[in-house]
């Protein structure tokens, strides 16, 4: 096992470098001075050479590819030029709560898409298969800055059930923490919930075709059972991977739920880097998300791998 | 008793994959339901100075955030513009970036993507590297900091779109040319002395165009989401070019009071997308009966 995981870390490394040399060409390569970028048009010569000297910007183009290389493996991203921050420290500290908001999103997604994905698989050609099929078509199609906004309106504006937008720590206030962060749980899990709702009813399907479920009923054992010991079981295996390649899906969701509802997340962090010019953190923030999806696409292969006996760690 | 149009024996003799797939697709009421609405929005888009009531940009200071009415159908925004007029000239924008930069990636990403899968060797390693490297960045992410670095306008916000979507056709298409390379049709051409432009444009390429097809229509409803995405974040089309999603940001502040202003343009987002879905799965049952969902 040991030696599968380390083979398959290897495996990753071309990518991961390529992944480096993308994010690092996203600011220097691109058409622009990124000085003048982060300056603006009407900085001055002056101001625009001063930082370039300061940023490097002056050396051949692989030499600061190599030095940013070797900043970024001692976790060093900069300094935000906003107010000279760590861009690890910030990028740290926005974190915890865009995890905390994911973890509630993947809840909320996997309450509606085991019932649903279930119900459509068993029921499949009926009238419930066909009500699960435009809930997920919905779900998918359902643009979630439009859903979260609908959410305010009934849940926040009419019904006053919940706020409509801020945010505590959830350390500070575990109770306030959850009913703020409710409805932005909804918003991002509703749309990963169709997606998982549709790749369960493809694997129940498959799953309760195979013979050992026929040989459970056969047996005596009831439909609901079979389901769930048998049946649920082996084909939550697919969709927990399909779950963790939706891990971009969940950053995605997050940086327009976090707009919206005003939690200070990493999403947030993003937006605000844009409106501010602050290139060192949407850089920053960028490598951490495709270093966050390369990490939970290595962890899911070796659940799947893990999970199915049928897989040789080679 | 009448047997149902699926247990019908196809009419293989004289039809092309083309026309059976096309009669398929014109059989799938969700799919034909679908292109019914996209079409509805192209026309609109289309004609907007025709159908569009009031000038885009009329502004109107005495009927400021007015509701719904016979003079205004779906009311009014902060500056007493006619929300139904900006709804129409919306669709513009969200088509037009949708398919443009769709068109984009289709044809970047299926060029490279044919290329690496026929040639193999360093160029594909290099492509592939590259596209797998372009994938593991989260699309919104990477189109929002693309859309940040080349400036907010219209062409950029395709170009954003285009750029972090040319990866799913890359990888989709170097996996069926090297499927179709294995084929007795391509060894074939081959040993008849064509040249290996030929095999792939005039030979593999007309096999494989299908599922590139079924792609594009899938990947168009993202590009539209992205587009309303980039524009309720206020880097996208930038005021006063009416856009959905700069619309629907705009009408947060009046949800309380005026939440009309975020229905219309809400719903004609979620419309466009879903009638993108509905025909991309039709076109997936019709032409990639491997694809179909059961």
């Amino acid at each position: 096992m040991i030696t599968f995981a380390l083979r398959r870390l290897l495996a990753t490394v071309p990518t991961l470098l390529v992944v480096t040399l993308l994010v690092f060409g996203l600011v220097r390569l691109l058409p622009g001075d990124p000085a003048r970028l982060m300056l603006g048009e009407s900085a001055n010569p002056q101001a625009i050479a001063e930082l370039r000297t300061q940023m490097g910007l002056d050396r051949p183009i692989m030499v600061q590819y190599g030095a940013w290389l070797a900043d970024v493996a001692r976790f060093d991203l900069g300094r935000s030029l906003v107010d000279n921050a760590s861009v690890s420290r910030i990028i740290g500290q926005k974190l915890p709560t865009t995890i905390e908001l994911s973890v509630l999103s993947m809840l909320v997604a996997l309450l509606l898409a085991v019932p649903a994905g279930t119900i459509s698989a068993v029921q499949r050609g009926k009238p419930l298969d066909s009500a699960v099929t435009i809930f997920a078509l919905t779900g998918i199609s359902m643009p979630n800055f439009f859903l979260g906004i609908l959410l305010i309106f009934f849940f926040s504006v009419q019904l006053r059930w919940v706020p409509a937008s801020g945010y505590v720590s959830l350390m500070d206030d575990p109770v306030r923490n959850l009913s703020l962060m409710v409805l932005p749980a909804i918003t991002i899990g509703v749309g990963l919930g169709a997606i998982l709702t549709r790749y369960l009813r493809a694997s129940l399907l498959e799953t309760l075709s195979q013979d050992y479920v026929r040989t459970a009923l056969a047996k005596g054992v009831p439909g609901l059972a079979v389901i769930a010991r048998h049946a649920l079981r082996n084909a939550m295996i697919p969709v927990i991977t399909a779950f963790g390649l939706q891990l971009g899906t969940l950053l995605g969701g997050a940086i327009i739920t976090e707009q919206i509802f005003s939690i200070p997340g990493f999403g947030r962090l993003l937006v605000d880097a844009v409106s501010t010019r602050d290139l060192p953190v949407i850089q920053g923030v960028v490598l951490v998300a495709a270093m966050a999806v390369f990490l939970v696409s290595f962890i899911v292969d070796l659940l799947y791998a893990a999970a199915d006996p049928r897989i040789t760690y080679t | 008793m009448d047997p149902s149009p699926i247990e019908q024996p196809e009419p293989a003799r004289g039809r092309t994959l083309w026309a059976r797939g096309v009669t398929r697709f014109f059989r799938n009421r969700l799919g034909l339901t679908g292109l019914v609405i996209l079409l509805v929005f192209a026309a609109l888009a289309l004609l907007a100075p025709v159908i569009a009531p009031y000038g885009v940009a009329e502004v109107n200071f005495s009927r400021l955030r007015a509701p719904p009415s016979a003079d205004h159908w779906l009311g009014t925004d902060e500056l007493g513009r006619d929300t139904f007029t900006r709804v129409v000239y919306g669709a513009r924008i969200s088509l037009t970036v949708g398919l443009g930069s769709v068109f984009i990636a289709l044809f970047a990403g299926s060029l490279l993507g044919m290329l690496a899968g026929f040639l193999g060797g360093w160029f594909d390693e290099v492509v592939m590297r590259v596209m797998d490297a372009m994938l593991s960045l989260p699309f919104l992410v990477l189109a929002i900091a693309l859309a940040a670095i080349l400036g907010p306008n219209l062409q950029n916000t395709i170009l954003a779109i285009a750029i972090v979507s040319t990866p799913p056709f890359a990888r989709l298409t170097r996996g069926q040319v090297l499927s179709e390379k294995e084929r007795d049709y391509v060894q074939a051409s081959a040993a008849l002395g064509a040249r290996w432009t030929r095999t792939l444009l005039r030979h593999i390429l007309p096999n494989i165009l299908s599922v590139i097809i079924v792609q594009a229509s899938l990947a168009t409803a993202i590009a539209v989401l992205a587009e309303s995405a980039l524009s309720f974040l206020g880097l996208g089309v930038q005021p006063p070019t009416p856009s959905w999603g700069s619309m629907l940001n705009t009408s947060r502040g009046y949800l309380a009071t005026q939440p009309w202003m975020a229905f219309s343009p809400g719903i004609a987002i979620f419309l466009v997308v879903l009638a993108l879905n509905l025909v991309g799965d039709g076109l997936r049952d019709a032409f990639d009966p491997r694809m179909r969902p059961r």
